[in-house]
């Protein structure tokens, strides 16, 4: 049932169902990265608004709880190969801020040598494999790289995103088939923001949910609500589990909004108003600290002290990158082979 | 020395190397059971276990996907497509991925994407394709055509240790059609070395793959009537040797660039702008070029000799060459 995604439902928001799976500095580490990811996006649009920062910028609000909680719930020797509304998951898993803003604005010292730019880098240390450009490309790239560690008898998991767009290329298909033949430790989250750039889900797909497509592949396939974090946190857990007793992919279509343009360019005026207010009600921060509030897990002034902490660093991380010049033009003509 | 065909030196590499190396292994379609289309890899399942001859489902992306996945975890994977013609399939995940990889994270994808191509066995258009220009203009990937089994052992050799991707064209015309004196045992040859396969004086002929044989054919012809005509095997497009081109062009004085893909944009043009930069002043004549008819390869066997180049056109085009 697509009307999910329409006013027309109860408007009421539910309630964010505690998970067993989480102690409550989890909760309050979770709701960190939340509140990390929105505002780094917040500074990213920012920073083009005032022409500071150039290329796209990809706005994951209404996205925090679907990358954060997925993210969450992989452990640490696992793999994460995000996409382009996934800041979430860097944190997550460790990222610093300066690495970060040296990579999205192309400074000196950035990851990849001004040689591309967003999250698209590779961090080896921190198990971050960034994503190309090119959708559904990474999908059978997260899947080869636990091919090798099955092959040696490891047991990590890789975890990777796709959009209601990006689900269908022909790289998604062979990607998800492949690894369910060899039944590899692959989480696949589909993150349906209702729109893949300006077209809605009615231009993209025909199926009601898009991990019914997991019966087609012989795999594990669930719908959920992408706004409340215990419940993508305990569903990815649940994921990860199975892949590690070796039971194969599974395909986690977390349902959220995208709450502005495909990139900040776009001016999103092809989206209703009212879809916007439905979703509006159910962000993802507001939900859970709503929640957190209610549980008198934090007050109101821990969460305007994190907050406050959080947008300082990243003006620090920007101060920083800001000053740092582009890389030198040598770059350009280097590695194109390595030895 | 052993003779071997070039697909069984081919082979030999690809055993020697699994065995030398834990982390190398195979995948591609019908390679295990079958042993391949071909029956390259005839019997490696029974040494190496499934798993490192890995049968997969058609899924040309998938497989040069998760050759690239693999490798960014250690492992060197040598991916085959069942046709090289089928590496379309999996062209996003070589020159968007693979290719990218160095530059962008520093960190090598090390795979080998190889399979059969080339024409003249009364194939059709889907499985007689010469794509390697496609790659040879892709930047980051390297491209091998061995002409001869032990080249082509040697350079399979070179681009498993390689720690780049390597797209490796073989020819199925070849694969049991010479035969030759093979080392034995690991043997590897440097990648971007252009071979002089025989010498001469009065011109030359710059080739790769099946049109090294064409050329050979033609010089051997040509010295039958006073001509001696050098022939350089370039083996390597990626990265090129242009050293050795060049130094022929400035010795004979009279170069034509043969290949058996199409002639537009074909990689003959790029041998042909090198020279004109960087020769132009010792040549005596204007470089000439034989190639494919800018047409897909046809099925019948005389439509499709008409379209592809063989010894006897390589033969005239050099005859006019050397009276020019
Ligand atoms: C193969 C491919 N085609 C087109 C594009 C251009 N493009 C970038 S993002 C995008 C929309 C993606 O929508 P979706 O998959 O739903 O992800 P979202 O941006 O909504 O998170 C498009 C069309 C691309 N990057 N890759
Ligand atoms: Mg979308």
């Amino acid at each position: 049932m697509k009307s999910k995604s329409t006013a027309k439902e109860s408007t009421t928001i539910p309630p964010i169902k505690p998970s067993k799976l989480l102690t409550d500095p989890q909760r309050v580490e979770m709701f960190r990265y939340m509140l990390q990811a929105r505002e780094f996006d917040l500074a990213m649009q920012r920073l083009n608004r005032q022409g500071r920062a150039f290329g796209g910028v990809y706005s994951q609000t209404g996205n925090e709880a679907s990358s954060v909680g997925s993210a969450y719930a992989l452990g640490n020797k696992d793999v994460l190969f995000p996409m382009h509304r996934n800041i979430g998951g860097h944190f997550v898993f460790g990222q610093d801020l300066n690495t970060l803003m040296l990579a999205f604005l192309a400074r000196e010292g950035s990851l990849m040598r001004g040689t591309d730019g967003t999250g698209h880098y590779a961090d080896i240390g921190r198990r971050i494999y960034g994503n190309i450009s090119h959708l559904g490309a990474m999908i059978p790239v997260a899947a080869g790289f636990v091919l090798a560690s099955k092959m040696r008898g490891e047991t990590i998991v890789s975890m990777t995103y796709i959009g209601d767009g990006g689900s269908q290329t022909g790289e998604f298909h062979e990607g998800v088939n492949f690894a369910s033949v060899q039944k590899l430790p692959l989480v696949l989250i589909i993150e349906n923001n209702q729109y893949a750039y300006s077209s809605p889900n009615s231009v993209e797909f025909a199926c009601e949910k898009l991990s019914d497509r997991a019966l087609g592949y012989g795999c594990f396939g669930e719908t959920i609500d992408g706004t409340d974090i215990e419940l993508v946190y305990e569903t990815c857990v649940r994921a990860v589990e199975r892949a590690r007793k070796g039971e194969g992919p599974s395909l986690i279509e977390t349902n959220t909004m995208r709450m502005r343009g495909h990139a900040e360019h776009d001016d999103f005026s092809y989206v209703p108003k009212e879809q916007l207010e439905y979703w509006q009600k159910r962000d993802p921060i507001d939900r859970y600290q709503s929640f957190l509030l209610s549980k008198k897990i934090l007050s109101a002034d821990d969460v305007t002290a994190i907050r406050t902490k959080l947008i300082e660093e990243i003006r620090a991380a920007i101060d920083y990158a800001i000053e740092l010049p582009f890389p030198s033009a040598e770059e350009g003509f280097k590695n194109i082979f390595v030895d | 020395m052993p003779q071997l065909t070039y697909l069984e030196a081919i082979a030999d590499a690809l055993r020697t190397e699994m065995r030398r190396d834990e982390r190398v292994f195979l995948l591609g379609e019908d390679i295990a059971t079958y042993g391949g289309a071909f029956k390259l890899t005839k019997n490696f399942h029974e040494e190496f276990g499934r798993k490192r001859v890995l049968d997969c489902p058609i899924s040309e992306s998938a497989i040069v996907g998760a050759a690239i996945g693999a490798a960014l975890n250690g492992m060197r994977p040598v991916a085959e497509m069942q046709f090289m013609d089928f590496v379309t399939c999996g062209f996003n995940q070589i020159v968007n991925v693979a290719a990218t990889t160095a530059y962008r994270w520093g960190i090598g994808v090390p795979i080998v994407v190889r399979g059969p191509s080339g024409g003249g066995v009364g194939a059709n258009p889907f499985h007689s394709r010469n794509s390697e220009a496609w790659f040879a203009h892709a930047s980051g990937v390297k491209v091998v055509c061995p002409a001869f089994p032990a080249d082509a052992k040697g350079l399979m050799t070179a681009s498993i240790r390689d720690n780049n991707p390597v797209v490796f064209y073989e020819h199925k015309g070849l694969y049991r059609k010479i035969k030759e004196e093979v080392p034995e045992g690991e043997y590897s040859i440097p990648l971007g070395k252009a071979n002089v396969v025989r010498e001469g004086k009065n011109g030359t002929i710059v080739a790769y793959g099946s049109a090294v044989h064409f050329a050979l054919a033609a010089a051997e012809e040509l010295s039958k009537e006073g001509a001696s005509v050098e022939v350089i095997d370039i083996r390597t497009l990626v990265p090129f040797d242009q050293e050795t081109v060049l130094a022929s062009a400035r010795k004979t004085n009279r170069v034509l660039i043969a290949h058996e893909a199409s002639l537009t944009a074909g990689f003959g043009g790029e041998i042909a702008a090198r020279i004109a930069e960087h020769a132009f002043e010792y040549l005596d004549a204007p470089i000439m070029r034989v190639a494919a008819y800018d047409a897909p390869t046809p099925f019948a066997p005389t439509l499709e000799k008409a379209v592809l180049p063989n010894a006897e056109k390589v033969l005239s085009a050099m005859r006019k060459l050397l009276t020019y």
